[in-house]
């Protein structure tokens, strides 16, 4: 027996693969361990969309808010304000006032002002419609981002995909009713409005079409327990959530859960100017293009803070003021792609890839074995060590294992071994032609090296590209194959030629060829 | 123990004329199952949905179909059984761009009252990504085709690079034709094992061509067929076992893996096999009818050979200094 450097690498490798994979093995506290995938698991993957465009007209409904807001403080009479997905209009009436107009307007970034005499009108430039779409993109990211972690669900991920799309994946959830709860607060817009219901009209609402609301600048909402009950309200809203700072779920008098929001400093100063403008008529709270209430304006509202009651449950009104706290979504988000696995399929599909695994193992090991003998032996330790490594390397590396990626380690155990045929192959045909066993061993690796490389190579070329490709569980696969195919390089040819070197005193003193190699003679 | 003893060399090259005429009917046969009966895009590509129900007894399929008249979204939907009689799969062509309400959750509510089931997964794919899938996925099999191409034409000649591409599609084509038959549900875990038999019919094939660059290299004879019939009588052995081996796992996978890695593993199971007979029988022979000559193969390893002295003479004098 003699050590060589190959041994030692080999030894080395082993260790490694040992000491890395005992974590996923034993599943103990500590230690970096493979990740599970979600199809393994079981839990929700979906691929999100977001309707960037109405980021843009939503952003041009604010712009009238503050057009009119503005109009409204400083006492300067304007005429047909109205808005649609590229610009605001209106008029001013008294042309001294445009000065002043101007003056506002200066402070708005990204938008284009044409006017027409006393006709204004505001639209966004390309740049910014494109920084708008951008942002609703990272908004909604952010914000469901924030939704989820409030959630309570262990790390969520949500991650851009693409320009446009989101990918949210969640592990741990048990049920389908879970799962749509989940899904729910996701994709709530949450967008709370305030608005002021139109007292003039109201009465004639229920006779009202669309278009005839729409004349008056009105817009015609329901009622959210009851949607036979209509209000009229301006479409243009005194104020919206994003002067929201903070929601949280409390109790009415009759301990019905309802939801306590506060507003920032500017948004309570619109609150208190409206109010103390609009005593006896009503205020709309809209959450999500439904009303919630519209409660009679008794007095000035100054401090900024408010109620949404309704007929929720304690889990809804909780989900709510989780959403409302985190914000509203600028645009609003649909689904592209949903996979969603039970944790009960997950662990059948466990099971069953395990059985395959460990089946097609033992078949393999029993074969090699019987058709070389010590040969056969020597290349299931290299198996071994393959897989120890396999495991090892994806464990450090935090790699998933879905079930794909099981099916790429049942495919290695299969393929791993082929190096080590080949190498036995090429040393019993140089033993047969009569050639020394230590030559016989030096050349058989030799002559077989080039055919590996080749072979192992271009299936790398193949997982490779089915890695950058593949989406999800099929990245796993590639993701086990490579490292199984570069794992055999180090563990079948470098490994087994370590121990061949090893024994090489005797395996010649032997004599015995049919023992080491299976073979007559 | 030995399958194979080299005591004497096949002929494979003599009857590789049948084994095209062989190849060409099951191609054939392929090609008009593909075109007739057309592949059948599971949701990943075609997009729609899939959900995958188990109920406590057997399930009531007839009771399901009841529940789901009258709405227009269960329109075309088909219920098979899965794996077991108490599972079953509902495969619809809608999907739906709600996030709370998906197809899914309005299964659930259908069923209700079916019986006491759970619903263990969920797939939805919009049309959208179905056809991003598809793109990605031919544009990755492309990919991987050319990648190696160029690999092993690089590390070979062109006319290997070529037969193995040739059988390639070869393998590919008969698995395809193979999944049709069947009327397997081609989504992406198809795609991965077609990707799989790609880099598994490579591997055989580079290693019966590698024993004839070997054997064109270093034999006596000038001629190509006993060239390559001496090579792949010599990789027999390997082939065999190396094919055994590989078929076993992915049989242990096709019987005991589940149902849902069921079709991944089929057509697993017939790359192999398919892989294993064209790179004896399809590759090679290609090799000897692209007219791949010994001799021009020898005089060009000659000339190569002959520059590199020559650049080494240059070197050599240029070092010592004589230029």
């Amino acid at each position: 027996m003699k050590l060589n450097y190959r041994i030692v690498i080999f030894a080395l490798a082993i260790a490694f693969g040992v000491f890395f994979s005992i974590p996923s093995l034993l599943q103990t506290e500590e230690g970096k361990k493979v990740t599970l995938g979600l199809d393994l698991q079981g839990g929700l993957h979906m691929l999100l969309g977001v309707k960037t465009e109405e980021a843009v007209s939503s952003r041009m409904k604010s712009m009238a808010a503050s057009v009119k807001h503005f109009a409204g403080r400083n006492d300067i009479l304007i005429d047909g304000l109205a808005f649609n997905e590229k610009n605001v209009q209106f008029e001013v009436l008294d042309s001294d006032d445009i000065l002043t107009i101007d003056e506002f307007l200066k402070d708005f970034e990204g938008i284009n002002i044409s006017k027409d005499s006393l006709v204004i009108s505001i639209s966004l430039t390309p740049a910014e419609i494109l920084k708008t779409q951008k942002e609703s993109v990272s908004q909604a990211i952010e914000t469901i981002r924030n939704r989820l972690d409030q959630f309570g669900l262990s790390e969520p991920v949500v991650a851009r995909q693409g320009d446009e799309k989101i990918l949210v994946e969640l592990a741990g959830i048990k049920t389908q009713e879970e799962e749509q709860r989940a899904r729910e607060l996701i994709s709530r817009a949450a967008k709370l409005e305030l608005m002021a219901v139109d007292e003039d009209r109201n009465a004639r609402v229920y006779n009202m079409s669309e278009a005839d609301a729409a004349e008056y600048g009105d817009i015609i909402l329901n009622d959210v327990k009851n949607p036979s009950i209509k209000y009229l309200v301006h479409e243009i809203p005194v104020l919206d959530g994003g002067m929201l700072t903070d929601a949280s779920m409390g109790f009415d008098e009759n301990n019905r859960p309802l939801i306590n929001f506060k507003l920032n400093a500017e948004g309570a100063e619109i609150f208190g100017d409206f109010t103390g403008r609009s005593v006896g008529k009503r205020l709309a709270v809209v959450l999500d293009g439904k009303v919630y209430s519209a409660p009679n304006i008794n007095e000035r509202i100054g401090g900024g803070s408010g109620q949404i009651s309704g007929n929720y449950t304690v889990m809804e009104a909780k989900d709510l003021s989780i959403a409302l706290r985190s914000g509203a979504l600028l645009a609003p988000i649909y689904l592209m792609e949903k996979r969603s696995v039970g944790p009960s399929l997950g662990a059948d599909s466990i099971k069953a890839s395990l059985v395959a695994l460990i089946g097609g193992f033992i078949l393999v090991i029993i074969f090699m074995v019987f058709y070389y003998r010590l040969a056969g032996v020597i290349a299931n330790i290299a198996l071994i060590a393959n897989l120890l490594i396999l495991l090892a390397v994806m464990s450090l590396f935090g790699a998933t294992l879905t079930l794909p990626g099981m099916a790429g380690i049942v495919l290695t155990v299969g393929m791993a071994v082929d190096a080590n045929v080949i190498i036995s192959e090429r040393i019993r045909e140089l033993i047969y032609e009569g050639k020394s066993m230590h030559k016989a061993i030096e050349e058989g690796y030799a002559n077989a090296m080039r055919a590996i490389l080749d072979a192992n190579i271009t299936t790398l070329i193949a997982s490779v590209v089915l890695y950058a490709y593949g989406t999800g569980a099929i990245k796993g696969f590639a993701i086990t194959m490579s490292i199984g195919i570069l794992a055999s390089m180090l563990t079948a040819i470098l490994g087994t030629h370590g121990i061949y070197e090893m024994l090489e005193n005797r395996i010649v003193k032997s004599k015995n060829n049919r023992l080491w190699f299976g073979i007559k003679g | 123990m030995e399958f194979f003893k080299y005591t004497r060399t096949f002929n494979f090259m003599g009857r590789s004329k049948g084994a095209m005429a062989f190849s060409i009917a099951i191609l054939l046969a392929s090609y008009v199952l593909l075109f007739t009966k057309g592949l059948n895009y599971g949701v990943d590509f075609a997009g729609g949905t899939v959900v995958q129900v188990k109920y406590d007894t057997v399930a009531p399929i007839d009771k399901m179909r009841d529940s789901f008249k009258g709405n227009d979204i269960f329109n075309g939907a088909s219920i098979s059984e899965f794996g077991s009689p108490e599972e079953v799969i509902i495969r619809m062509k809608t999907s739906s761009g709600n996030v709370t309400t998906d197809v899914g959750d309005i299964t659930r509510e259908a069923l209700k009252g079916s019986g006491n089931f759970e619903i263990r997964r969920v797939d939805i794919v919009g049309p959208k990504v179905g056809n991003e899938l598809k793109e990605k996925g031919i544009m990755s099999l492309v990919l991987a085709a050319i990648g190696i191409l160029i690999y092993v034409a690089f590390r070979f000649e062109w006319r290997f690079a070529v037969a193995s591409i040739v059988a390639l599609v070869h393998d590919i084509s008969i698995a395809l034709g193979a999944i049709t038959l069947v009327g397997l549900d081609v989504n992406l875990d198809v795609l991965a094992a077609l990707l799989t038999i790609l880099g598994y019919s490579l591997n055989d094939t580079i290693i019966v061509f590698d024993r004839i660059r070997e054997g064109v290299i270093k034999g006596r004879s000038r001629d190509l067929a006993d060239t390559i019939n001496e090579s792949v009588t010599r990789t027999l052995a390997r082939t065999t076992l190396t094919s055994l081996t590989t078929f076993f796992v992915v049989f242990t996978l096709f019987m005991f893996g589940g149902e849902i890695i069921h079709a991944f593993a089929f057509t697993l199971l017939v790359g192999v096999v398919v892989g294993t007979y064209s790179s004896i029988f399809v590759a090679s022979p290609i090799l000897l009818w692209f007219g791949f000559s010994v001799k021009n193969y020898h005089n060009k390893l000659a000339q190569k050979e002959q520059r590199n002295t020559e650049k080494q003479r240059m070197r050599d004098q240029y070092d010592s200094g004589v230029v």
